[in-house]
């Protein structure tokens, strides 16, 4: 247990570090919301109707630019080939660079959330449903997208593709993110329903994503 | 031949080379009997006959699912079995597989337009589909983003493989979620709802498209071996002219 505790602390070390970019994905995510209302219009109305929407998609966005640090970084500098020589699982190593991206870049962004909900006219009831399925839900993109970044650690231009393979995944985790955000605030639906669903889908991809990802970087570095 | 024997690249083009022209022949025939058989078949009674377009519209469905499954066979074979032939299965059926779900939703958004007034809809059933075409055409960009064909096999074995979970949702999508496309009614627990007037002929035209994906797919697995066989040559011959 010691080699992984040491690679959180060295991964989460590293990502406060000037070059590694935790707090550049909740400046991403504020822009992003900033950008919304230009497109969308100032009213105050329909920015609160969508508001949980143009938030999920926003943190959804942020850690999706933050996944290319997440595997590629090691793969640059060689530590990646150290890790996979290591005696620990490699599963398990990867589940554990997981936890060190979420908790530098998707904590963040649900930290933000607050902030960011009064730039959209939510009131605090909103604000609180979204916080809560952002924090439920960003493991799950984190873990979705820790598929992705091993698939395409060694390629040059791998931040596109990484995004294409990446997103038709995290699709349903967006789909039961809004859908829990809207039954708290306005929803005929229970938001136990949704919030339930949500949840499965981060338990199963804390569960599916170390093995998808290390399979993949195992025949992928050869 | 004991059925191994295919594993053999040389032997497997062989036997496609004799096995395509009946296989196409045969897929001709199958479609020309199955359409016209769906021709003959009655108008539905309250769409008439637009609702001939499902005898396109569901094979095309069907085969866009099997395809993936087709796939994740393939990606299997690659990963666990490391059958020689596997990652040319794979490689080849991806862009089969996403023109018969482009094919799928063509026909469905035409089908649409007017029966429920609308081209697209945000429900289960067209989403998960949808779903299911960025998927395709995402591995079908990792294929051709990796140079080296053997890591892009096990890379694109491992995204097939997390995909695979998306056609249990297609097919049960109907019945999970209040959705505007119908409900299951060829594959399901208990009798078929489909009158054999109409079910013949669709199971017919089923059998014609898998026909047709039989067809193009060994065809295409013959030209990946062979632009395989290109490539290799291309790097000796760069290997013989570096080394002289």
């Amino acid at each position: 247990m010691t080699a992984l505790s040491a690679l959180l602390l060295r991964d989460m070390r590293l990502a406060v570090r000037v070059g590694g970019g935790a707090l550049i994905g909740v400046l991403f995510f504020l822009i992003v919301v900033t950008l919304m209302p230009f497109a969308i219009g100032p009213d105050l109305a329909l920015l609160a109707r969508v508001g949980p929407a143009i938030l999920w998609l926003g943190a959804l966005l942020a850690s999706l630019l933050a996944l290319d640090r997440l595997i590629a970084a090691d793969h640059e500098d060689g530590s990646l080939d150290l890790i996979l020589m290591a005696r620990v699982p490699l599963e398990l190593t990867v589940a554990v660079k997981a936890v060190a991206h979420w908790l530098t870049t998707g904590l963040p962004l649900v930290i933000a959330v607050p902030l960011l909900g009064l730039l959209l006219n939510l009131d605090p009831k909103a604000t609180g449903a979204v916080a809560l399925t952002l924090l439920i839900g960003t493991p799950a993109l984190t873990f979705i997208g820790l598929i992705g970044a091993a698939l395409s650690v060694a390629l040059r231009r791998g931040g596109l593709l990484l995004a294409v393979l990446v997103l038709p995944l995290t699709i349903p985790v967006l789909i039961f993110g809004v859908a829990a955000s809207n039954a708290a605030i306005v929803g005929p639906v229970a938001l136990g329903t949704p919030l339930t669903i949500l949840s499965a889908f981060t338990l199963a991809s804390i569960v599916l994503g170390p093995f998808a990802a290390a399979a993949a970087l195992r025949h992928g570095m050869e | 031949m004991p059925i191994i024997d295919l594993a053999n690249p040389s032997r497997f083009l062989a036997l496609v080379g004799r096995l395509s022209p009946w296989l196409a022949a045969a897929t001709l025939l199958a479609f020309a009997y199955g359409l016209n058989q769906a021709y003959l078949a009655p108008d539905d009674y309250q769409q008439g006959a637009t609702a001939k377009i499902m005898f396109i519209h569901v094979p095309s469905a069907w085969l866009a699912m099997g395809c993936w499954a087709v796939m994740t066979i393939a990606a299997l074979g690659t990963l666990v079995w490391r059958h020689p032939l596997a990652d040319v299965a794979a490689k080849a059926a991806a862009p089969i597989g996403a023109a018969f779900t482009l094919i799928c939703l063509v026909t469905g958004s035409l089908w649409g337009r007017p029966m429920w007034g609308t081209y697209w809809v945000w429900d289960a059933r067209l989403t998960s589909v949808l779903v299911l075409f960025l998927m395709y055409l995402g591995v079908i960009a990792l294929w051709r983003t990796i140079d080296d064909p053997s890591r892009a096999a096990r890379g694109a074995a491992v995204l097939t493989l997390v995909g695979a979970v998306n056609l249990p949702i297609i097919k049960f999508s109907v019945d999970w979620w209040n959705t505007l496309h119908q409900p299951a009614s060829v594959v399901r627990l208990g009798a078929s709802a489909m009158h054999p007037a109409i079910l013949t002929p669709l199971l017919i035209m089923a059998v014609a498209f898998l026909l047709l994906f039989l067809t193009l797919h060994l065809a295409a697995m013959r030209n990946e071996i062979m632009r395989r066989r290109v490539r290799t040559m291309l790097m000796m011959q760069a290997d013989a002219a570096a080394g002289s």
